[in-house]
């Protein structure tokens, strides 16, 4: 009984990774279209996508944080 | 045709290689298990002082129990490395036992540790790297350009004060500046200093990543009354609604002003604490496996990648800090902003 805590941070890590990669992969396909689009607006897209993955990017950290408490107590 | 033999040829021999390897590792491990069990004999005389008796036995029968003289889990040696602690050991050299402070104000424990050594060495660093720069610059005219240190310390400064405060605070900027450059030289310093061999990632520990973000707090707040008012900061905390909805809005906003810093201590602290495990853990899968091969082909080139990476995730989390740091002041800030333009409008129609 004592692995599934093991079990529990592992997948917890993928998920919160997987959640992660999404956001942060969506963010990036709109940033790469829209500077496509507006090469004029290069540089306020990439610090509006720059805040915005980081918010994400906090997010999964605060999962992955859980994740380690849980592998290493 | 070439390149599939190669790596058929490959395919027989790594396997080979690897089962060798794991042989000639399973007899140095057996060694390195006298060693240990030397060491772990040794070992219950330090402990003894801090831990009870009884306690301290269960570890050390719980440690022959597991009787492969794995003394170590890798998880306690990351976890030893990453964490704050009293000594500061330089390898192969020995180590430096900190000053303990006896006094304890409010039974707060405030002895010099490793990570606040390297704090003063972060403000070190940035003392002198300002007071050079700022000496360099002001024996200046206009006429000259910066070299060197002061030419890489203007272009950050200026980009700070520029693209992060200019840009997400807007008028009335100028009074952040000072608190956001600071901010973010110290965590990038911190950060580097990190990655240097014998150094220790102060940003990776949860108390100073809190203290920054409560810095940040402090000033977001303060910022807000000043430019709202009491009336105009209480107006903001129902976010505009009608009043029968204030019962829920009030709470929220309340909980959304904490998040914030929540949110940015977390950040910093986990980021750079998850490089420097993620570091540990690929060294380690060398010895888990017990292969050189695995050594040469896995561990070290990509410990160098996510190495570089760190590098990288140094400037990047001192900046988004900064960055969200500006973000919320300029948040809390936004009333004044509108009634200057329109102020700025009243003017322009008159």
């Amino acid at each position: 009984m004592e692995g599934l805590g093991y079990l529990g941070a592992g997948i917890g890590a993928g998920l919160a990774v997987i959640g992660a990669g999404l956001g942060i992969g969506n963010i990036a396909a709109s940033a790469a279209e829209g500077t496509a689009r507006q090469p004029e607006a290069t540089s306020d897209i990439r610090t509006t996508m720059i805040i915005a993955a980081a918010l994400i990017e906090g997010v999964a950290l605060f999962g992955e944080v859980i994740c380690v408490l849980l592998a290493l107590k | 045709m070439r390149v599939q033999a190669t790596s058929r040829i490959l395919a027989l021999v790594v396997p080979l290689l690897l089962s060798l390897n794991s042989h000639a590792f399973a007899a140095l491990g057996q060694n390195e298990a006298t060693v240990h069990e030397s060491a772990a004999a040794a070992a219950p005389v330090a402990p003894a002082t801090v831990a009870e008796p009884a306690s301290g036995a269960a570890p050390a029968v719980a440690e022959a129990a597991h009787g492969e003289g794995q003394g170590e889990k890798p998880g306690d040696v990351i976890m030893h490395h990453i964490l704050d602690n009293k000594v500061y050991a330089f390898e192969p050299f020995g180590e430096i036992t900190l000053p303990e402070i006896a006094v304890r104000p409010f039974g707060i424990d405030i002895s010099v540790t490793k990570h606040v050594v390297m704090v003063w060495l972060a403000s070190a660093v940035l003392l002198v790297v300002g007071l050079s720069v700022g000496a360099s610059v002001k024996g200046m005219n206009s006429k000259q350009s910066p070299k060197g240190l002061a030419n890489v310390i203007e272009a950050l400064v200026d980009f700070i004060r520029t693209d992060v405060a200019k840009s997400n605070i807007g008028p009335g900027y100028e009074k952040f500046v000072p608190f956001l450059v600071t901010v973010f030289f110290f965590i990038l310093i911190c950060n580097l200093l990190g990655l240097i061999p014998y150094g220790a990632t102060a940003t990776g520990n949860i108390n100073v990543t809190l203290t920054l973000a409560v810095f940040t707090f402090v000033i977001t707040q303060v910022a807000a009354f000043k430019a709202q008012g009491v009336k105009g900061y209480l107006q903001h905390l129902t976010a505009g609604t009608h009043w029968s909805l204030w019962i829920i809005m009030v709470p929220i906003e309340i909980i959304g002003q904490f998040t914030k810093p929540f949110a940015l201590t977390i950040r910093l602290f986990a980021n750079m604490t998850a490089g420097h495990i993620i570091i540990y853990s690929l060294i380690f899968i060398a010895f888990i496996l017990k292969s050189y091969i695995v050594a040469m082909a896995v561990s070290v080139p990509f410990a160098i990648f996510i190495y570089l990476l760190e590098l990288f995730v140094a400037f990047l989390q001192a900046f988004v800090f900064t960055m969200l740091s500006a973000l919320f002041i300029g948040l809390a800030t936004a009333h004044e902003h509108h009634d200057e333009d329109h102020a700025l409008e009243h003017a322009a129609h008159h």
